[in-house]
C-alpha cells in the first residue's frame, strides 16, 4: 500500500488547515495532525511514514515545532527505494540543520548513497550533504565526493562540484586535495559542470593562496578561451536568455577572471581584449545583459591598470546611472562607491545625477547615494553638497531622516572650513530635525559653539530666533537653553553683532519666557527640564532684574514629582534666595571647553573625566582628601548632564558646579571651608537628601537653614553684601544655625598687603564656634599667624577655658596666651587667642591640625576635640 | 552564496523556504518576519533590492508570490534576479503555467525542483531543459516503484483471496 498512490491525506490536511478561518482554528487543525503523526511514529508504522513526513515538512513551514519527525527522516533516507530516500533526503534538508546532533547518524547513510548504483541517489546524498553538511560529515565523506567529480555522468560531476564548495568552506584543509580534479574539470564542455567548476575554483582560491596561483598559471588562458567561445557562441536555444547565450556562465567565468587578474599584471593582459569585448558588445535593454556589463565592470576595476578599460567601465557606470530601471540606478551607485577609489574624478561629474538619487522615492537606492555622496563630498565641494542635502532634509520621508541627519551632521563636522558655517549647518538640521540628532551631535555643537567666543552673541540670537520656530525638536531647544543661559546677556543687548545680521529687540522677561515655556512644554524630557532650571540659575544673575520671577518659576519645580528636577529646584532656590554673594561666582560662564579633550572622549580615548577636574581630589568631610572614585560628572561634561540616578550623580554635578566655578575661577576664596564638624559646605548643599548624620548638634542642612532663617533673609542678604565678617559675627549670637556660605563674601578687614585668606569656621557645635583669621607677613610666606576667637552661643558660662592644638612635623605651632580663660555665654564678648604656624614644606603640604577644647560648665568638666584639615591652600 | 531562499505570498504565509546557512528555528521564524514586513510594504516601481542586516535581499513578485533570495554584498544582485527568473520558469514549465496553489499543494515538488538549481547556495545547471528532463526522470522512478508496488500487492492480494 503506497501512501503516494492516493495523496489524497496529504492534499486532505492542506485543504482542512486552508480552509481555517482563524489561527486557533488552524492550530486545532495541525495538533490533530501532529497527534497522529506521533502515534505512527511511536507505533514505527512504516506505509505511511512518508506520506507522513511530507504532512510535517508542511506543518513546519507554518512554524510549528516537528522535532519529533527528525527520525522519521533517517529511516527513510535508510530504506532501500528511491522514492522514499526522495522524500527522506527532502525532510532532512527541512527539518534539520547542520547543527544538530542528530544529523550525525546520517553519515552512513550518506556514504553508501554516495557509492549507490543508482545515479540519482547520489545525486540526492550529494544535494543534501551540499546543503546541511557538517564540518564533521565534510571530512569523513570528503572522499567519496571527491571521487565523484570524475563520475560518468555530468549532472552527478556538477553536484559533486558544489558539493566540494560546502566540503571546503566547513573544512579549508581538505582545499588541495580539490584542486587538480577542478582544473581538469575546468576543460569541461557541459555548461553545468563548467558553472559549478568555476564557482569551486573561485572558492579554493579564497582559501588557499597556492591554489590561486596555480589556477593563475595553468588556467587563465584557458578561461578566457571559454568566455571568447561563449560571447561568440552561435544561438543555442537551450542556454539563451534574451539573446544572450548563458547569461550565468559569462557572470561566473568573468568572475573568475576577476579572481586571477587581481594583483597580477600578466594575468590581467591576457584578458583585456575579451574584456573589452564583452563591455562593448553585450546588449544593454535587458537585465541579463545588464547583469554581464555589471560584472564586467566590476572585474576590469579590479584587475591591473589599463587606461582604456576603465574609461570604458566608468561609461557603462554612467549610462547605468541615468537609466529608468531603479535596478540599474541602484547598482550603478553600488559600482561607483567602488570606483571612487580608482577614479573620483570621473565619479565626481555624476555627483548632480547622484544627488538625484538621494531625493529618490526608493528606499533602497536612497540609502546608497546618500553612502556615496559622504564619499564624494571634499573641502572643495562641501559647501554646496550639504546645501542640498539639508534642503532636501526639509522635505524628505520621517523615516529617512535619521539617516539623513547622521550622514550630515558627519560630512559637517569633518569637513566644515569654518566655525560659523558649522554653527550655521548645524541649527539648520537641528531646527528641520532635531528629534532625530543623536546626543553626541550637539554636544559636539555645544563644545563648538563655547570655542567661537566671537560668536556668542551671533549663535545664541540664532537660537532663540529657531526655538520660537522649531520649538517642537528637542535637540536644537537644549543647545539654545544651554546656550541661552551661558550668553543671556549678550542674547538681549545685541552685543557681538555681526554685520550679516539684524538687529532684533529680546526683553529680558522674553528670555525668561522662552525658557519658561520650554521648562513647561509637554514633551520636554528630563534632561530638557533639568537644563533649563540651570540656565534658570544662571539668568537670575545676569538679569538681576527677573530675579524674583526666575525664583517663582524655579519654585514650582518643588513639587515635581522627578527627584532630579525637585533637588534641582530646591536647591536653586536657596542659592537665589539666599546666597546673592556666592550667585554670581557660581554661575560665571562656563570655561571654554576643550574640543580636543572632548573629540577625544567621544572616541573613547579619555575616560570620563573632565580636563578641569583631573587629578584633582575633592576635599570631603573631615577634610579627608579622598581622589572621588566616580568620575566626576560636571558641566562640562555634558553627557552626565543626562538625568542620573539618584543622589550620588547630581551630588556631583553641585559639586562640580561649585568646584569648577569656585575652586578655580575665585582665587579668593581658594579651598572651600568647612566646620569642624567637617562638614563640606558643598555636601551640606548636597545632603539634602541625606541629612548630615556627621554631628547630631549640628543643624546646617540646606533645608532647615531655608526655614528657620526666613525671617532673617533680607537682613542677611544685605549685611552679607557690605561686611559678611561682622555678619557671621552677629548673626552668630542670633542664630542658632550658621550661613555656611558666608565665609566666601570678600574679607574686607584684611591687610591689603600680602595675600589674604578668608576666616576659617574651624569648629562649631550648638553652642561654641571657633573661627580662625589668618594673616601672613609679606615676605616670609612660611609663617601664618592666626586669630582664634571663640564664641559661646548657650545662655551658661563657660570658665577654665583652656584651648590646646596640635600639628604634625613639618609645622611648628607657638600659641600666645588667650585673652581670658572665662567665655560668657549669649555671645556676649568672645575669647581671642593667637596662634603662629610655621610652615617647612610651604607650597607643598597645607596645614593640618588637631585640636581640644576644655572647659568647666556649672563645674562639669567639659572637652571638645577635632581636627581641621581644610585649611586654606597656600598657609 | 545565497544564504537563503524564501517564498511569500502577498497575506505574508510562507511558501517554501530553504536555507543554505545556519539558522536556527527561532532566528528562522524572525528573519521571516522582518523581511516579509520590509518587502511586502515596498512599492511596485521600487528597485528589487533590499539591504537587511549587513546583506541584501534581492526579491521579485510573480503574481501573488515574492520570490526572495538573501545574498553577500559583493554579489551581483542583478544576476540573483536572473536566478530568480530561472527557477520561476522552470516551475511554470513543469506545472504548466504555474500558480501559488501548485505550490502550496506540491510544495515538496517545488523544492525537488529548486535542489537541481541551487545546491550549497550556488547555481548548479543554467539549462531549463537539463533541470526538467531529471526533476521528470526521478519523478517517473518514483512512479515506476509506485506501479511496482502496487503490482505486488495486488499479487500479494490475490494469492491470499
Amino acid at each position: 500500500m503506497n501512501p503516494f498512490s492516493s495523496g489524497t491525506r496529504l492534499r486532505d490536511m492542506i485543504r482542512a488547515i486552508r480552509a481555517c478561518k482563524t489561527a486557533a482554528e488552524e492550530r486545532a487543525v495541525v495538533r490533530k495532525e501532529c497527534a497522529s503523526i506521533r502515534a505512527a511514529v511511536s507505533d514505527n508504522e512504516n506505509d505511511y511514514r512518508h506520506r507522513n513526513l511530507a504532512k510535517l515538512m508542511f506543518i513546519h513551514m507554518l512554524g510549528y515545532p516537528t522535532h519529533f519527525g527528525q527520525m522519521e527522516c533517517l529511516k527513510l533516507i535508510a530504506a532501500p527505494g528511491f522514492p522514499e530516500k526522495r522524500i527522506g533526503y527532502l525532510g532532512l534538508m527541512l527539518l534539520l540543520d547542520e547543527r544538530q546532533e542528530v544529523l550525525m547518524l546520517v553519515t552512513n547513510s550518506l556514504k553508501q548513497d554516495l557509492n549507490h548504483t543508482n545515479q540519482y541517489i547520489v545525486g540526492l546524498a550529494l544535494c543534501a550533504l551540499g546543503n546541511i553538511s557538517s564540518a564533521e560529515m565534510a571530512r569523513d565523506l570528503a572522499p567519496e565526493v571527491e571521487r565523484l567529480l570524475q563520475f560518468r555522468d555530468p549532472n552527478v560531476r556538477k553536484k559533486a562540484a558544489l558539493c566540494s564548495i560546502r566540503i571546503i568552506k566547513k573544512v579549508p584543509d581538505l582545499a588541495e586535495n580539490f584542486v587538480n580534479p577542478v582544473a581538469s574539470l575546468l576543460k569541461e564542455k557541459h555548461h553545468g559542470v563548467l558553472l559549478t567548476a568555476i564557482q569551486l575554483c573561485a572558492d579554493l582560491c579564497m582559501i588557499s593562496e597556492e591554489a590561486l596561483e596555480y589556477f593563475r598559471k595553468k588556467c587563465t588562458e584557458g578561461l578566457v578561451k571559454v568566455l571568447k567561445d561563449a560571447v561568440n557562441s552561435p544561438y543555442a536555444p537551450e542556454y539563451d536568455i534574451s539573446g544572450i547565450s548563458d547569461p550565468f556562465l559569462q557572470i561566473r567565468l568573468l568572475r573568475i577572471l576577476r579572481i586571477l587578474g587581481h594583483g597580477d599584471a600578466d594575468a590581467s593582459d591576457l584578458m583585456n581584449d575579451i574584456l573589452a569585448q564583452v563591455a562593448t558588445k553585450t546588449e544593454s535593454n535587458k537585465n541579463a545583459g545588464n547583469a554581464i556589463l555589471y560584472e564586467c565592470v566590476e572585474t576590469i576595476m579590479s584587475i591591473e591598470d589599463s587606461g582604456g578599460l576603465r574609461v570604458l567601465a566608468i561609461n557603462i557606470l554612467g549610462r547605468f546611472l541615468s537609466n529608468r530601471d531603479n535596478n540599474i540606478r541602484y547598482v550603478a551607485l553600488n559600482m561607483l562607491m567602488k570606483a571612487i577609489s580608482i577614479d573620483g574624478q570621473a565619479v565626481q561629474r555624476h555627483r548632480a545625477t547622484i544627488l538625484e538619487c538621494v531625493k529618490d522615492s526608493d528606499a533602497s537606492i536612497r540609502k546608497r547615494a546618500l553612502e556615496l555622496v559622504s564619499l564624494l563630498v571634499n573641502e572643495s565641494n562641501v559647501k554646496p553638497l550639504t546645501k542640498e542635502l539639508i534642503d532636501y532634509l526639509e522635505v524628505s520621508d520621517n523615516d529617512f531622516k535619521g539617516d539623513l541627519t547622521v550622514k550630515i551632521c558627519s560630512i559637517v563636522e569633518k569637513l566644515s572650513p569654518e566655525k560659523i558655517w558649522y554653527i550655521d549647518q548645524m541649527l539648520k538640521v537641528l531646527c528641520e530635525a532635531g528629534n532625530y540628532v543623536k546626543d553626541e551631535v550637539w554636544h559636539a555643537l555645544i563644545v563648538v559653539i563655547t570655542n567661537a567666543s566671537n560668536l556668542h552673541g551671533y549663535t545664541v540670537r540664532a537660537l532663540y530666533r529657531a526655538i520660537q520656530t522649531s520649538g517642537d525638536q528637542e535637540a536644537v531647544v537644549r543647545v539654545a537653553i544651554w546656550c541661552i543661559g551661558e550668553y543671556g546677556d549678550l542674547l538681549v543687548n545685541n552685543i557681538g553683532m555681526l554685520d550679516l545680521e539684524e538687529p532684533m529687540t529680546v526683553t529680558e522677561n522674553d528670555v525668561v519666557d522662552a525658557i519658561e515655556v520650554a521648562s513647561k512644554r509637554h514633551a520636554s524630557d528630563l534632561t530638557t527640564r533639568s537644563m533649563c532650571l540651570v540656565a534658570l540659575l544662571k539668568l537670575s544673575s545676569r538679569f538681576p532684574s527677573c530675579s524674583q520671577r526666575i525664583k517663582d518659576i524655579v519654585t514650582q519645580f518643588k513639587g515635581s514629582h522627578l527627584l532630579e528636577l525637585q533637588q534641582r529646584s530646591l536647591e536653586f532656590d536657596s542659592i537665589i534666595e539666599k546666597h546673592q554673594n556666592l550667585r554670581s561666582a557660581l554661575v560665571e560662564r562656563m570655561p571654554v571647553l576643550d574640543e580636543a579633550t572632548y573629540s577625544g572622549r567621544r572616541a573613547g580615548s579619555l575616560p570620563a573625566v573632565a580636563s578641569t577636574s583631573q587629578g584633582n581630589p575633592l576635599q570631603l568631610p573631615n577634610g579627608v582628601p579622598k581622589t572621588v572614585d566616580a568620575p566626576l560628572l560636571d558641566l562640562l561634561d555634558l553627557s552626565a548632564d543626562e538625568p542620573a540616578p539618584p543622589t550620588s550623580s547630581s551630588a556631583n554635578f553641585l559639586q562640580d558646579l561649585l568646584g569648577d566655578d569656585i575652586l578655580s575661577s575665585s582665587s579668593q576664596s581658594g579651598r572651600i571651608q568647612t566646620q569642624k564638624s567637617g562638614t563640606d559646605v558643598l555636601l551640606d548643599l548636597l545632603s539634602t537628601g541625606s541629612p548630615p548624620a556627621q554631628n547630631g548638634s549640628f543643624t546646617a542642612d540646606i533645608l532647615s537653614i531655608s526655614e528657620d532663617n526666613n525671617n532673617k533673609t533680607t537682613v542677611n542678604a544685605l549685611n552679607g553684601l557690605s561686611s559678611p565678617v561682622v555678619t557671621s559675627a552677629q548673626r552668630s549670637h542670633t542664630s542658632p544655625v550658621m550661613d555656611l556660605l558666608d565665609g566666601f563674601g570678600p574679607n574686607p578687614t584684611l591687610p591689603n598687603n600680602g595675600p589674604t585668606f578668608p576666616p576659617l569656621v574651624a569648629f562649631e557645635n550648638s553652642s561654641l564656634s571657633l573661627i580662625f583669621k589668618f594673616s601672613k607677613q609679606p615676605g616670609s610666606p612660611q609663617i601664618t599667624q592666626i586669630e582664634a576667637s571663640f564664641t559661646n552661643k548657650s545662655s551658661e558660662v563657660y570658665t577654665d577655658f583652656i584651648f590646646q592644638a596640635a600639628v604634625p612635623k613639618f609645622l611648628q605651632l607657638h600659641l600666645e596666651p588667650a585673652s581670658s580663660n572665662t567665655l560668657p555665654g549669649n555671645g556676649n564678648g568672645s575669647i581671642t587667642q593667637k596662634l603662629r604656624v610655621t610652615n617647612n614644606q610651604h607650597g607643598k603640604k597645607s596645614l593640618v591640625m588637631r585640636i581640644r577644647i576644655s572647659y568647666k560648665l556649672n563645674n562639669k568638666d567639659m572637652l571638645e576635640e577635632g581636627q581641621i584639615s581644610n585649611f586654606p591652600r597656600d598657609l | 552564496m545565497i544564504h537563503f531562499v524564501l517564498l511569500i505570498s502577498r497575506q505574508g504565509k510562507v511558501r517554501l523556504t530553504k536555507w543554505y546557512s545556519p539558522y536556527s528555528q527561532k532566528e528562522r521564524s524572525k528573519v521571516i518576519r522582518e523581511l516579509s514586513g520590509t518587502i511586502l510594504s515596498r512599492g511596485p516601481k521600487l528597485c528589487n533590492f533590499v539591504e537587511w542586516r549587513g546583506f541584501k535581499v534581492v526579491y521579485k513578485r510573480y503574481a501573488s508570490l515574492y520570490f526572495c533570495m538573501c545574498i553577500n554584498q559583493e554579489d551581483n544582485e542583478l544576476e540573483v534576479l536572473e536566478i530568480i527568473h530561472h527557477y520561476v520558469e522552470i516551475l511554470d514549465r513543469y506545472f504548466g503555467s504555474v500558480c501559488e496553489l501548485d505550490l502550496i499543494f506540491n510544495f515538496h515538488k517545488a523544492y525537488y525542483i529548486l535542489d537541481e538549481v541551487l545546491i550549497a547556495g550556488e547555481l548548479q545547471e543554467s539549462s531549463k531543459k537539463t533541470v526538467a528532463r531529471l526533476v521528470a526522470t526521478q519523478d517517473s522512478l518514483v512512479e515506476a516503484a509506485k506501479e511496482e508496488a502496487n503490482s505486488i500487492s495486488n499479487i500479494i492480494a490475490q494469492a491470499t483471496k
